[in-house]
């Protein structure tokens, strides 16, 4: 089976101008939304009590709700957790009440509307751990872009590198854009995926880049945009496949992952979608528009060839 | 053209071999255990004990299947968590304090497999359920604590000493001490720097009163602070140990931290409880007259005495001075008194007990206080009165309200005390159930998802579709045979990092397949595109997947427990896949079509 069957070149760098003021465009709306709304930030961050208990029976989340706040925890959030019978709760940071004491107290409070309530998790995090665990998660995000930068400068040129690292962050920004835009709990395992995205969307890229590196070298006629036109035209069928892939794993842990890996999931499925796009359409005509020529390449022959290597 | 020498293939297939042999325990999984070693240095662990504990589950007619001693362990294999928490039950009872009796979950694989080192990963705590705490160290109380041991130092050195002070007080972090002439102060100085030496001294005068301003020095305070640290680190796996749970995970984080992790753990709240205590024991007199105690009630406590109110109600004047502390302990036990009320019985070391025979010659007729201080409140818990000398440092504190309480004061005493307090500033607890359910959540999404990919690539891409199956497989067995052969924990992230690494190590097929047909199209024998598709295909596997290293690496770096693992198995998974895709799958497409003298076409979708 074949499904990209592609005689002729797809002029990608002609619609470049309308994709690229298209991204501009959302990119800039993710801001707006990361501005506006803010992040969701789960409770690795912000630090806080989460409890998820589990009723024999579909649990009345009112009433929970309603015997939490006549013991004064007016404050606490109450949803449903998968099933009707799960519930999870979350409660701020209080002051003078350690996370041993203010779960306990709430079991007792659930224990006495229903006996049959068990615990199946508690999640406690001080305020300066979670302090920690976001500058942590903002010093890996800076570092792994300057690495990733630094390899493909290395490997490739300054101008591809940049116009990589561009094209990651607009898919990074797009996910946490929709992340707060919705309003999605924003929570140490995204940061995971989200990271992950980080590598993965610019693995996608490094695959055109190759193809446009190699171009350079074998095709002596041809203006710029007919080689990268031809190094993604070229490609575009290990891209999708590969995404397709990727996708298929990525939905069945959507759907049968439980709900601490759906977060998890979705963060990784908006990353591949939009890594898909901004790989082709981002990264590219950034690379042609910083003026890479065939020079670039043709003086720099020394091309480790390596054979492969187990 | 398309042949391996025959030392590639040797090294693929041992490859297969040790992948296949490390992954395969995983596969057993776990039954639930009941692992018994001994709480004291005396107690052997020895044949005999084997036998006392078949008798012991025999006689409660509690079916196990099997019971070994291992090292310094007595492990009993159960076939269900029913039988395993009734025989952990009976064993405690009937074993007695000797023996720390914990619940575990041992590795089902044949012994042969464990014989090779080939153990099952272990499971984190979010898929086997447990505690897991961060504790921090309340510096501020544990300066404040040994503040308050250097003033006594300071007076009881200055007493021995005879020289003659005004008084010796305690203001926010220094120690004030006042004299009434030059030469004692000078006096006092010496003796300070000699027998004080964490203070570092400074001379003032005040109107007519000559002060010396002792402050903390910053090495004795890091120092201080350091050993507080590993006190409380030795009194947490003392207590740990009591609470009987099998491999604990108790450990220094930074400078004041202490990470705590308890896998399988039931009863959570009573670990919490346990651990986060930071009772001590102190004994203290009280030996005030009643029109002294009426005055405190009116607020005018005399010097170094504070009032407290006993369980009772009454109110007694205890001195701030300690006599004895809880240090002496060496063995504590809950038991009853003559009178059948819950009691703690408590031996002191010789020093203890020279200590408090001496106290007890000298304040007969007198009362002391048995204060129980935890989290900065102090509890009178009984407050006898001294009827004769007590030798031999056995003592027996009542009035304790219950035989529960009696046996949470004599656990704590025993373990010892926490040198400073500690706050819990991270917990994640999973229930048991929890922990199963994530397992077979992300056991069932990673499968599922692998059989779609598998659907996926072999109608896409016919035989090299299939071999590209099989090399995923392989790649799976070996990511999952190194992390056992690490003896890596896995967690929840670090199943979806294998779930990921699955749907990504399928790109360097497919990179190489697309390269394959491109060849083909542009008229090359089947032979020549096999070979231009592998290679020119691995500059670009070899670079888009060391991006994602980068990424794994820094994951790893910087990140926290949970997505440690997830980076761990990322970075694994990259590399396995690399080799995996590469070579294991060229090795098969070679078996399969590289002999072939004349190959017209082969069966790339």
């Amino acid at each position: 089976m074949e499904l990209f069957q592609i005689k002729r070149d797809i002029p990608f760098m002609k619609y470049a101008k309308g994709t690229t003021i298209f991204s501009a465009i959302t990119f800039v709306l993710a801001i707006v939304f990361l501005v506006w709304k803010g992040l969701n930030l789960g409770v690795d961050f912000t630090g806080g009590t989460v409890l998820e208990v589990r009723y024999v029976q579909a649990a009345d989340i009112q009433k929970v709700r309603e015997q939490l706040a006549a013991h004064g925890h007016a404050d606490a959030s109450v949803q449903n957790f998968g099933t009707s019978r799960d519930v999870l709760i979350r409660l701020a940071v209080k002051q003078g009440v350690t996370s041993a004491q203010l779960s306990e107290q709430v079991m007792g409070v659930l224990k006495q509307q229903s006996p049959d309530v068990t615990m199946q998790r508690v999640e406690f995090v001080g305020p300066q751990v979670g302090k920690e665990l976001l500058y942590d998660g903002s010093l890996a995000l800076l570092a792994v872009s300057f690495g990733i930068v630094a390899y493909l400068a290395l490997r490739f040129e300054w101008r591809f590198a940049v116009a990589a690292i561009v094209a990651t962050f607009h898919d990074v920004l797009i996910i946490v854009g929709l992340f707060a835009l919705f309003q999605w709990e924003f929570s140490l395992t995204v940061l995971a995926a989200v990271l992950a995205i980080l590598g993965y969307s610019v693995n996608d890229t490094v695959v055109v880049f190759d193809r446009i590196r190699e171009n350079f070298r074998k095709m002596r006629k041809g203006s710029v945009s007919e080689i990268i036109d031809n190094a993604i035209t070229r490609t575009l069928s290990r891209t999708v496949m590969t995404h397709v892939t990727t996708q298929l794993m990525v939905f069945s842990m959507l759907f049968l992952g439980g709900e601490i890996l759906y977060y998890f999931a979705l963060a990784l499925t908006i990353g591949i979608v939009v890594g898909t796009y901004s790989s082709i359409l981002v990264a590219s005509p950034i690379v042609m528009w910083l003026g890479v020529s065939r020079e670039d390449f043709v003086k720099a022959e020394k091309k480790p060839e390596a054979e492969v290597l187990p | 053209m398309n042949r391996y020498p025959l030392w590639k293939y040797i090294v693929i297939g041992v490859s297969l071999l040790l992948g296949l042999l490390y992954t395969l325990p995983n596969f057993y999984g776990n039954e639930p255990a009941v692992q018994i070693s001994a709480d004291k240095p005396t107690v052997k662990i020895e044949p005999a004990t084997v036998q006392r504990v078949e008798s012991i589950l025999n006689l409660g007619k509690i079916a196990y299947r099997g019971v070994k001693l291992e090292g310094k362990n007595v492990t009993v294999r159960f076939a269900d968590e029913d039988t395993q928490t009734k025989g952990s039950t009976a064993l405690r009872e009937q074993l007695g304090q000797d023996y720390v009796v914990a619940q575990n979950l041992l590795p089902r694989s044949p012994a042969w497999l464990s014989s090779l080192g080939a153990l099952p990963m272990y499971l984190g705590l979010d898929l086997r359920g447990g505690v897991h705490f961060l504790l921090q160290l309340d510096t501020k109380a544990a300066f404040n604590k040994a503040m308050e041991r250097h003033a006594s130092d300071v007076r009881s050195s200055l007493r021995e000493k005879k020289v003659q002070y005004t008084s010796v007080t305690r203001q926010g972090g220094e120690v004030r001490v006042t004299f009434a002439d030059t030469a004692s102060r000078d006096k006092a100085k010496d003796i300070i720097a000699d027998r004080v030496s964490d203070l570092f001294v400074k001379e003032t005068q005040e109107g007519n009163e000559y002060v010396l301003i002792g402050s903390m020095r910053p090495e004795a305070l890091t120092r201080r602070q350091d050993l507080d640290l590993k006190q409380n680190l030795t009194t947490l796996r003392n207590r740990v140990n009591e609470l009987g749970v099998a491999e604990p995970i108790i450990q220094q984080q930074g400078n004041d931290r202490i990470v705590v992790q308890l896998p399988g753990i039931q009863d959570t709240a009573r670990a919490k409880q346990i651990l986060g205590r930071t009772a001590t024991l102190e004994i203290r007199m009280a030996d005030f007259s009643d029109a002294e105690v009426a005055a405190a009630e009116q607020g005018q406590a005399p010097l170094g005495a504070a009032l407290h109110t006993e369980r009772d109600g009454r109110k007694l004047l205890v001195r701030k001075q300690v006599s004895l502390t809880g240090d002496y302990i060496t063995d504590a036990s809950p038991g009853f008194d003559e009178n059948g009320r819950a009691a703690v019985h408590m031996t002191l070391d010789t020093r203890g007990a020279r200590i408090f025979q001496q106290l007890t010659r000298e304040n007969v007729g007198k009362r002391m206080a048995i204060v129980l201080i935890e989290k900065g409140q102090e509890e009178v818990i009984t407050a006898p009165n001294i009827i004769t000398e007590i030798a031999g440092g056995r003592v027996q504190i009542t009035g304790m309200r219950s035989p529960e309480e009696a046996n949470d004061i004599a656990l704590l005493l025993r373990a010892g005390a926490l040198a400073a307090p500690m706050e819990i500033i991270e917990e994640r607890t999973v229930g048991p159930s929890l922990g199963a359910d994530n397992i077979s959540r992300g056991f069932n999404s990673t499968l599922i998802g692998f059989a779609l990919i598998a659907a996926f690539m072999v109608v896409y891409y016919g035989v090299f579709g299939l071999i590209s199956v099989i090399t995923l497989a392989i790649n799976v067995a070996l990511l999952i045979g190194i992390l056992s052969l690490m003896q890596a924990t896995l967690t929840l992230p670090g199943i979806a990092g294998i779930a990921l690494t699955v749907g990504m190590a399928i790109d360097a097929n497919v990179l190489i397949f697309e390269r394959i047909r491109e060849e083909l199209r542009n008229g090359n024998s089947p032979q020549a595109a096999i070979h231009a598709g592998f290679d020119r295909a691995w500059d670009t596997i070899f670079d888009s997947n060391l991006t994602t290293l980068i990424a794994g690496f820094f994951l790893f770096w910087l990140g926290s427990g949970p997505v440690r693992g997830f980076a761990v198995v990322l970075c694994i998974g990259i590399l396995t896949s690399m080799f995996s895709a590469v070579t294991v799958s060229r090795g098969i497409v070679n078996l399969t079509y590289g002999r072939a003298k004349k190959l017209d076409s082969i069966s790339i979708g």
